[in-house]
């Protein structure tokens, strides 16, 4: 735990995120919580595959599914795992604004991504698909849900790491944290594209 | 009603607020206060002790539980306990047990002796630690409330719809059982990862993955275990919350849902939680014959690797606990098979353990002959294990006593028979004060005599046809005698954890200073004083072999070596954030199992808004200074 010498260095290490024993930990840890997110997801997954065909009377994923605005919504959540990326290399440069700016434009891309979906859940709710109509809606709103709250949480959470940002600049106490942030928003887009393949591109199957 | 509650609530908040919360004098009081010191804690060995008082109290409330399941169930047709309060007796007997006795009780051990067992100064997360521990009391808490509020949980400790779902439970039962255990669930999610991260990154210089104790070693096994075991139960405690509180048709036949999606679920998770229980007291009684033999373990590598397997072998096996739902007789099969693989990496560990005391000096204190007792019960539960796995025999046995005499063979004689071991063990360490060891045989020996009393007849009442989680049987069919005599092996095991009790208040007034390593031990919690400091290490140690105290005892001169100067410490200042997350979502569970939606948002937007306050916090900690420490020479 020596943080302090290590931070009292002048300049910032090459890798601040893993200067100090406590962003190693940070991020390990991190990295064991994604884990355990996908078992998550995975049962959530695994639930859907049992329960998507038991529609009722309601649509079937084949008649629901509008394949323009899921590939708008990719698009988006795809790109933002990109400016995120950027956001982080800003970060190993050192340089701030840089930062800042890419993970302003990701979270934007997160919210445009969540008021794309929001349109598509009340498109659906008109053809009469909600969470209580069949267990297919119900394991595809968890599924979808718990998806969309997680970048809805990471929205909230990275501006909020923005602002410290711009309160404390880059040091090795700030970077872990935007350093697992950005692992948190790639590992939300590597489960929608799961979602993206099993939900809708499999659901365009008839 | 709830927007009443929401308007007390913030009327306190105001209050406090304008009161005492900006009062300088009334903060520095309530910072001076002993139980304040105990809420905010951050120390690793504290939050250890405060899981074992949690894991006692509600340890408690299980064995009350289970002493009028017994008192029920001693004559025939009893009229004691009849109907819904038995059904609400044992689901809550089998869910304490399981979720708030036998994990927080190990976490507890965990807690307190893996960082001093691998030579680091504390956790790698202790803000997550102390979060962790009040999420699992208030989880535990908030499930234990349903006695006094609306009733308890009722359609088992595994829950199964249709039974669970509103049509069968109509009251709140249930709610309390999915929300308790999802707060408390959350609580040992973080916990597993704590331990886990602390193992892999904060052992001291060679402290190798081959040099670990068998404590660590299985401490972290069952830390992976809960990592991946924990979120699918979380995943399924949603949906059966959803299907109770929102409509939704996830297990509700009429809705297209399915029940055998909830009972896979259910026991993905279940199954491997076995190995959770289980593994960490293997782990308890290697240390411990080891210890008392005076012998290195036997078989050191091939019991690590007897760990690790049965951990990755106890996720393939959950369908044995569904062989008589009809998923047909490939699947039944193949998990039948996977399943009986498991004896074999546990008759290597079996084998070892008596190894290691073949041709020991063995000293057979409370903790030894409670490990001594636990290889006999292990191979007895292990043995109907096998049995159980043989599907068609399993047909027979299912929902039988002879499937509850197996579970609590493995489960009493395993886990909390190492529960008991490691606190005979390291209590000295944990409070600088032996327990009694005349005291401690009579603990043993009623406690022992009467789980086999217990539990021994009930193989039989299974083979004879009596179901389990049935209230009563009639007379004439053959059973009255094996229930009676369980019935008063119940009693015994009372008396028996009495003597532990009276043990742990007399040792505490009168008891003699144990010194810092009163059995001759050999890992490097024997090294420190007792109790240890609260930076545990005032150099970190070199560790330089197996056994590293034993080592620096026989073939150095008796110190450890240090493998950095003395110097300042860092240490993590006390939060009582963890305390007020946890109150939140302690409300919130509150609020949503009385469909109460204003109070359940209310408590969320407690904590997020202390995730938020956390988040923006910098904590600098503060240093203890070289003159500081104690015992140390300058």
């Amino acid at each position: 735990m020596k943080i302090e010498e290590n931070a009292s260095v002048a300049g910032l290490p090459a890798e601040p995120e893993r200067a100090t024993l406590e962003g190693k930990n940070k991020i390990l840890g991190f990295w064991l919580f994604i884990a355990a997110e996908t078992t998550l997801f995975a049962t959530e997954f695994g639930t859907y595959l049992a329960l998507k065909g038991s529609s009722l009377n309601g649509p079937t994923p084949y008649e629901l599914f509008q394949m323009p605005v899921v590939a708008a919504s990719t698009l988006v959540l795809l790109t933002s795992s990109l400016t995120s990326v950027l956001a982080i290399m800003g970060m190993h440069e050192n340089d701030l604004q840089k930062m800042l700016r890419w993970f302003g434009i990701t979270i934007l891309l997160g919210a445009v991504f969540l008021g794309l979906e929001v349109y598509e859940f009340v498109e659906y709710i008109h053809e009469g698909h909600t969470i209580t109509s069949s267990a297919f809606g119900s394991s595809f709103y968890l599924l979808l849900g718990t998806h969309g709250s997680h970048v809805l949480f990471g929205v909230l959470w990275i501006l909020g790491l923005m602002i410290q940002g711009r309160n404390k600049g880059i040091t090795v106490h700030t970077a872990p944290k935007f350093y697992v942030a950005s692992l948190y928003w790639h590992f939300v887009d590597v489960v929608w594209i799961f979602i993206f393949t099993v939900v809708y591109l499999m659901g365009m199957i008839p | 009603m709830a927007t009443l509650v929401v308007l007390i609530v913030f009327i306190l908040f105001l209050a406090a607020i304008l009161t005492g919360g900006y009062n300088r004098r009334y903060l520095d009081l309530l910072q001076e206060n002993w139980l304040w010191n105990w809420i905010t804690t951050v120390d690793h060995k504290r939050i250890g002790i405060l899981y074992l008082i949690a894991g006692g109290f509600f340890f408690l409330m299980g064995g009350l539980e289970a002493l009028l399941i017994r008192i029920q169930l001693m004559f025939p047709n009893s009229k004691f306990i009849v109907g819904d309060v038995y059904n609400q007796l044992m689901t809550m007997h089998g869910t304490t047990m399981i979720f708030l006795v036998a994990l927080p009780l190990l976490f507890g051990l965990m807690n307190f002796i893996v960082p001093l067992q691998i030579g680091a100064r504390d956790v790698a997360f202790p803000f997550l630690n102390s979060l962790g521990f009040w999420l699992y009391f208030s989880g535990g808490l908030l499930l234990n409330l349903s006695w006094l509020f609306g009733g308890a949980p009722d359609s088992g400790w595994f829950n199964y719809p249709t039974l669970a779902l509103n049509d069968f439970s109509p009251g709140p039962g249930v709610n309390y059982y999915v929300l308790g255990l999802q707060i408390a669930g959350i609580g040992t999610l973080i916990s597993g990862i704590n331990f886990l991260v602390t193992i892999i990154n904060m052992r001291a210089p060679g402290m190798t993955y081959l040099r670990m104790p068998l404590f660590t070693w299985t401490t972290f096994v069952t830390s992976a275990l809960i990592l991946f075991a924990f979120p699918p139960l979380t995943a399924g405690l949603f949906m059966m919350m959803f299907d109770r509180l929102f409509e939704t048709s996830f297990f509700v036949t009429a809705g297209g849902g399915n029940v055998v999606v909830w009972q896979h679920i259910f026991w993905i998770f279940g199954h491997p939680e076995v190995y959770i229980l289980v593994l960490p007291a293997f782990g308890v009684f290697s240390d411990v014959i080891s210890t008392f033999s005076r012998k290195r373990l036997f078989g050191y590598n091939s019991m690590v690797f007897a760990v690790v397997l049965i951990g990755f072998l106890g996720f393939m096996v959950w369908v044995h606990h569904m062989f008589t739902v009809g998923l047909g007789p490939i699947a039944n099969s193949i998990f039948a098979v996977s399943t009986m693989a498991i004896a074999v990496p546990t008759g290597i560990k079996v084998f070892n353990w008596l190894f290691t005391m073949w041709g020991g000096r063995i000293r057979f204190t409370t903790a030894m002959l409670y490990a001594a007792g636990f290889i006999v019960n292990f191979v007895m539960g292990g043995v109907t294990g096998v049995m159980l796995a043989v599907v068609p025999a399993d047909h027979q046995f299912h929902d039988t006593y002879f499937v509850v005499a197996h579970f609590h063979y493995v489960i009493i004689g395993g886990t909390i028979m190492g529960i008991l071991a490691g606190v005979y063990y390291w209590w000295p360490k944990m409070f600088g004060i032996k327990l009694d060891e005349r005291w401690g045989r009579w603990n043993f020996w009623l406690f022992y005599f009467g789980f086999h009393l217990t539990f021994f007849p009930q193989h039989f009442l299974g083979l004879w046809g009596m179901p389990r989680r049935v209230f009563t049987y009639e007379a004439g069919y053959n059973l009255e005698l094996g229930n009676l005599l369980s019935s008063l092996g119940a009693i015994l095991m009372t008396a028996g954890l009495l003597f532990l009790l009276y043990n742990v208040v007399q040792t505490f007034r009168h008891g003699e200073a144990a010194g810092p390593d009163p059995w001759d031990g050999r890992t490097l919690e024997w090294a420190i004083s007792s109790p240890p400091p609260a930076y545990n290490f005032a150099q970190t140690p070199r560790v330089r072999g197996l056994d590293p105290w034993w080592l620096e005892k026989h073939e150095g001169d008796g110190k450890l070596k240090p493998a950095e100067p003395l110097g300042p410490i860092h240490m993590p200042s006390p939060s009582h954030l963890p305390f007020v997350m946890s109150l939140g979502f302690f409300i919130s569970g509150f609020g949503f199992v009385f469909h109460s939606w204003q109070v359940g948002v209310l408590g969320l937007i407690v904590v997020v808004v202390t995730m938020y306050v956390r988040s923006f916090q910098e904590d600098p900690g503060y240093h203890i200074q070289p003159d500081e420490l104690k015992g140390v020479e300058h």
